[in-house]
C-alpha cells in the first residue's frame, strides 16, 4: 500500500526543480549574433526592396493592363491551379500510403517522392522530356498509339509543375497524417464504417489543416516554376509562357517590363503568405 | 442493424481470448448473456484493454476465439477474422474519441449511417438517443464544446445508436472529476441495464465494477484470478490485489486446526478450523494498537512498527511493518494518544473472531505479493 510516510523518504533530497511552463528570461541578442543575423535579413530583404524601389510606379498599372502581362499571369495561375488540383488527387493518396501501410522499400519510395525538391528543376525538366518528349520513354508510345504530344503545350506546364511542386504536398499531408490520432479510425472503424467511408468521413477532416497547408505550399511552388517549365514547356505566349518564363526572357528585352512582372509575383506570395501565416503554417500537422 | 441475428443463437459474447507479446499473455476465457453487464476488473497493465480491443477487432488474437451471438468473428485457427466494421459490437473508448469535426447529433449518427441509414433518419434516431441520454439541447455543439460528462454520454449514445450485440466500456469513468462521476455511474448503470445486448465494462475502479455490472471477472498479469458476483468476491478474495480492492488484510498459509502458519512463518490464532491451505483475511478496522502488550481476550498480538499513516474515510489508516504486514485503521484519536508516526514501535492485536480463514483452492494461480 503506498503509505504516507510521515518523514521524508531517504535517498530523495528536496531538488528544486524548474517548473516546466515558467518563462524563459528574455535576454538581449549578444552582438556576436546581433550581426550576422541582421546580415542575413538584409540579403533576405535588400533585393526585394530593390524591385520595389526600380518599379516604373507612373507607368505601373497601364503596364499591367498589357495584353501580354495578362495572359502570361492568366496561364500561371491556371496552371499552378490544374497542377495542384492533380497533385492533390494523387498526393493525398500516395502520402496515406506512406504514412499509413508497412510495406518493403517504404523509406525508398519515401526518398524518391522527395527527389524533385532537391533536384535542380531544369533536370527535372529534361527527365520529363525523355520520358515524355516525342521520342519518350512513355511519350512515343502515346504519339504512335493515341497522338498525344505532351512537350510544348500548356498539359506540358501543368505536368512540369506537379513535377516539381508535389512533393511539398505530399510531405505536408504525411506529417499531418502521422501526427492525427489514430485512435480516431478505430473509433469510425467500431462505429461500421468502411476504410474508404473512414479515410472521407474521419481521417480527411482531421487532417484537412495539413491538406490545406500543403495545397498552398504546392500552389505556391507551382507557380514560381520556371526550369522545368522552360524545358519541358518551352516558351510559347499564351500556351506555355508562364510568369516567371515571361520575367526572365523580358529581363533581355525590356527590364521594367521584367520589374513589372516580377513585382506582381511577389504581391501574389505575399498575400498567399499572409494569408496562411497563422491559420494553417503555424499548426499545419495539428490535428 | 446489419447483423439482425436470432436471440437464440448464442450468449452476446462467447470468448478464449489468447495474445502473446513480447514480456505479456493474455489468456483468459470470457461470455457474456444478452442483458447482462460483466465487469473486467484489474490493476493496470493486467491486460483489460488488450482484450477489450481484441474484442472489437482492433488487435488480433494469437489463439483462441471470439463469438458475438454464436457467429465466429475471429479464430486465427480456423483463419477467420471479421474486420471492426462488420462485427456487431459498440465502443465507448476511455477518452470518448468523439470525432472533434462533427457536431453531438453527427457523431451519434456515425454509426447508423456506416450501416447504410440514410442521412435524415440517421438524424432522427441520432437526436432520439440524445434525448435518452437527455443531451438534446446540445446536439449541434461540437466536442470540444462538452463537459466531461456530457462527452461521456454523448460516446455512450454513439456506441448505442449501432444496437450492438456487445457493448464494450473502456473505462468509462475514469476521465471524469469526482463530483460528475456519481450522477454519471448512476446513469450509466441505467443505460446499461437497458441494453438488450451485453455488455462488457473495464475498469479498475472497484466500485464502477461493483455499481455497473452484475458479474465480476478480476485478471492479474493476463489471467483470471477470480470471477463470480461482487459478494462472492469481497467475502473471499483471493489475492492481494482483490484483498486491497476490499479493503481487507489477506495473507496464504497452511492452517491446522484453529492456528494458521503463513507463508513467512508468522502464527495466527483463529476461530474456523481447516487443515491445509487457506487464505486468512480481516478488516483494517479490525486491528486494535497498543502502546503496551494488551491483556485479555484478544488471541493474536504482535509488535509491529508504523510504516506510514494516511487518510482514510474518517480514520486513519495504519500501514504496519514488523512479522506481519498489514493495515490497520484507528481513529485520529488514537494515533495522538499513541504518539504513532513511522518508524515507532506499536503492539497490534486482533482478535481470532475477526478474522476470517477460507480454503485457497489450489489450482488457482499462486496470489501475487502475498504478505
Amino acid at each position: 500500500m503506498t503509505g504516507t510516510a510521515l518523514e521524508p523518504a531517504p535517498g530523495r533530497p528536496p531538488v528544486a526543480v524548474p517548473k516546466p511552463g515558467r518563462a524563459p528570461v528574455r535576454r538581449r541578442a549578444p552582438l556576436v549574433a546581433l550581426v550576422p543575423a541582421l546580415l542575413g535579413l538584409a540579403f533576405l530583404v535588400v533585393p526585394l526592396t530593390g524591385l520595389v524601389v526600380r518599379a516604373p510606379w507612373s507607368t505601373l498599372l497601364e503596364r499591367l493592363a498589357e495584353p501580354e502581362v495578362l495572359t502570361a499571369l492568366r496561364l500561371s495561375l491556371l496552371s499552378a491551379t490544374l497542377a495542384t488540383a492533380a497533385c492533390l488527387l494523387v498526393g493525398v493518396p500516395l502520402a496515406w500510403v506512406l504514412a499509413r501501410t508497412e510495406f518493403p522499400g517504404r523509406r525508398l519510395v519515401r526518398a524518391l517522392v522527395t527527389v524533385p525538391m532537391v533536384l535542380p528543376p531544369v533536370v527535372g525538366g529534361v527527365a520529363l522530356l525523355l520520358a515524355f518528349g516525342r521520342r519518350g520513354l512513355l511519350g512515343s508510345w502515346l504519339d504512335q498509339t493515341f497522338g498525344i504530344t505532351l512537350p510544348f503545350t500548356t498539359t506540358a506546364v501543368v505536368m512540369a509543375q506537379s513535377f516539381v511542386a508535389m512533393p511539398f504536398l505530399v510531405i505536408a499531408v504525411e506529417g499531418a497524417l502521422r501526427g492525427a490520432d489514430t485512435r480516431y479510425e478505430e473509433a469510425s472503424a467500431t462505429l461500421g464504417a468502411g476504410r474508404w467511408t473512414t479515410f472521407r468521413r474521419v481521417t480527411l477532416p482531421l487532417v484537412a489543416p495539413g491538406v490545406a497547408a500543403g495545397a498552398v505550399l504546392c500552389w505556391a511552388r507551382a507557380l514560381g516554376e520556371f526550369g522545368a517549365t522552360i524545358t519541358f514547356a518551352g516558351n510559347f505566349p499564351g500556351r506555355t509562357q508562364t510568369m516567371p518564363v515571361a520575367v526572365y526572357l523580358a529581363l533581355e528585352t525590356d527590364p521594367s517590363a521584367a520589374i513589372v512582372l516580377s513585382l506582381l509575383l511577389l504581391v501574389v506570395s505575399v498575400v498567399i503568405l499572409a494569408s496562411l501565416r497563422d491559420r494553417w503554417l503555424a499548426g499545419g500537422s495539428a490535428a | 442493424m446489419t447483423h439482425p441475428t436470432p436471440a437464440t443463437a448464442g450468449p452476446a459474447l462467447d470468448a478464449r481470448l489468447t495474445i502473446e507479446r513480447v514480456g505479456f499473455r493474455l489468456d483468459i476465457a470470457l461470455s457474456v448473456a444478452a442483458g447482462e453487464v460483466v465487469a473486467l476488473l484489474g490493476p493496470n497493465g493486467a491486460g483489460k484493454t488488450t482484450a477489450l480491443r481484441a474484442l472489437a477487432g482492433l488487435v488480433h488474437l494469437s489463439a483462441g476465439y471470439v463469438r458475438l451471438a454464436g457467429r465466429t468473428v475471429d479464430d486465427p485457427a480456423r483463419r477467420v477474422w471479421v474486420p471492426p466494421e462488420r462485427r456487431s459490437i459498440g465502443v465507448v473508448f476511455q477518452d470518448y474519441l468523439l470525432f472533434p469535426h462533427l457536431s453531438a447529433l453527427e457523431n451519434v449518427a456515425f454509426g447508423p449511417r456506416s450501416h447504410g441509414v440514410r442521412r435524415h433518419r440517421a438524424r432522427q434516431q441520432a437526436a432520439a438517443w440524445l434525448d435518452r441520454v437527455a443531451l438534446s439541447h446540445l446536439a449541434r455543439r461540437r466536442p470540444r464544446q462538452l463537459s466531461g460528462g456530457q462527452a461521456q454520454r454523448v460516446a455512450l449514445a454513439r456506441a448505442l445508436a449501432v444496437e450492438p450485440t456487445l457493448l464494450l466500456l473502456d473505462e468509462p469513468l475514469s476521465a471524469l472529476d469526482a463530483g460528475t462521476r456519481v450522477d454519471t455511474r448512476a446513469e450509466l448503470h441505467r443505460h446499461l441495464a437497458a441494453h438488450a445486448g451485453g455488455a462488457l465494462v473495464v475498469t479498475h475502479d472497484p466500485l464502477d465494477a461493483v455499481i455497473l455490472a452484475d458479474r465480476l471477472i478480476v485478471i492479474e498479469h493476463g489471467r483470471i484470478v477470480q470471477a463470480g458476483d461482487a459478494v462472492s468476491i469481497t467475502a473471499r478474495p483471493q489475492t492481494d490485489y482483490v484483498a486491497r480492492l476490499v479493503g481487507l488484510n489477506l495473507y496464504r498459509g497452511r492452517a491446522d486446526g484453529h492456528t494458521v502458519a503463513l507463508d513467512d512463518g508468522f502464527k495466527l490464532t483463529v476461530d474456523d478450523r481447516h487443515h491445509g491451505p487457506v487464505f486468512v483475511a480481516f478488516r483494517p478496522a479490525a486491528v486494535a494498537l497498543h502502546q503496551y502488550p494488551p491483556e485479555g481476550s484478544p488471541r493474536n498480538v504482535w509488535q509491529a512498527t508504523v510504516t506510514g499513516i494516511q487518510h482514510h474515510g474518517d480514520n486513519l489508516r495504519v500501514e504496519l511493518g514488523g512479522p506481519l504486514r498489514a493495515a490497520a485503521d484507528v481513529t485520529p484519536d488514537a494515533v495522538a494518544q499513541l504518539r504513532l508516526a513511522a518508524g515507532e514501535p506499536v503492539w497490534a492485536a486482533v482478535k481470532a473472531t475477526e478474522i476470517r480463514a477460507y480454503a485457497a483452492a489450489e489450482a488457482d494461480a499462486q496470489p501475487e505479493g502475498d504478505r
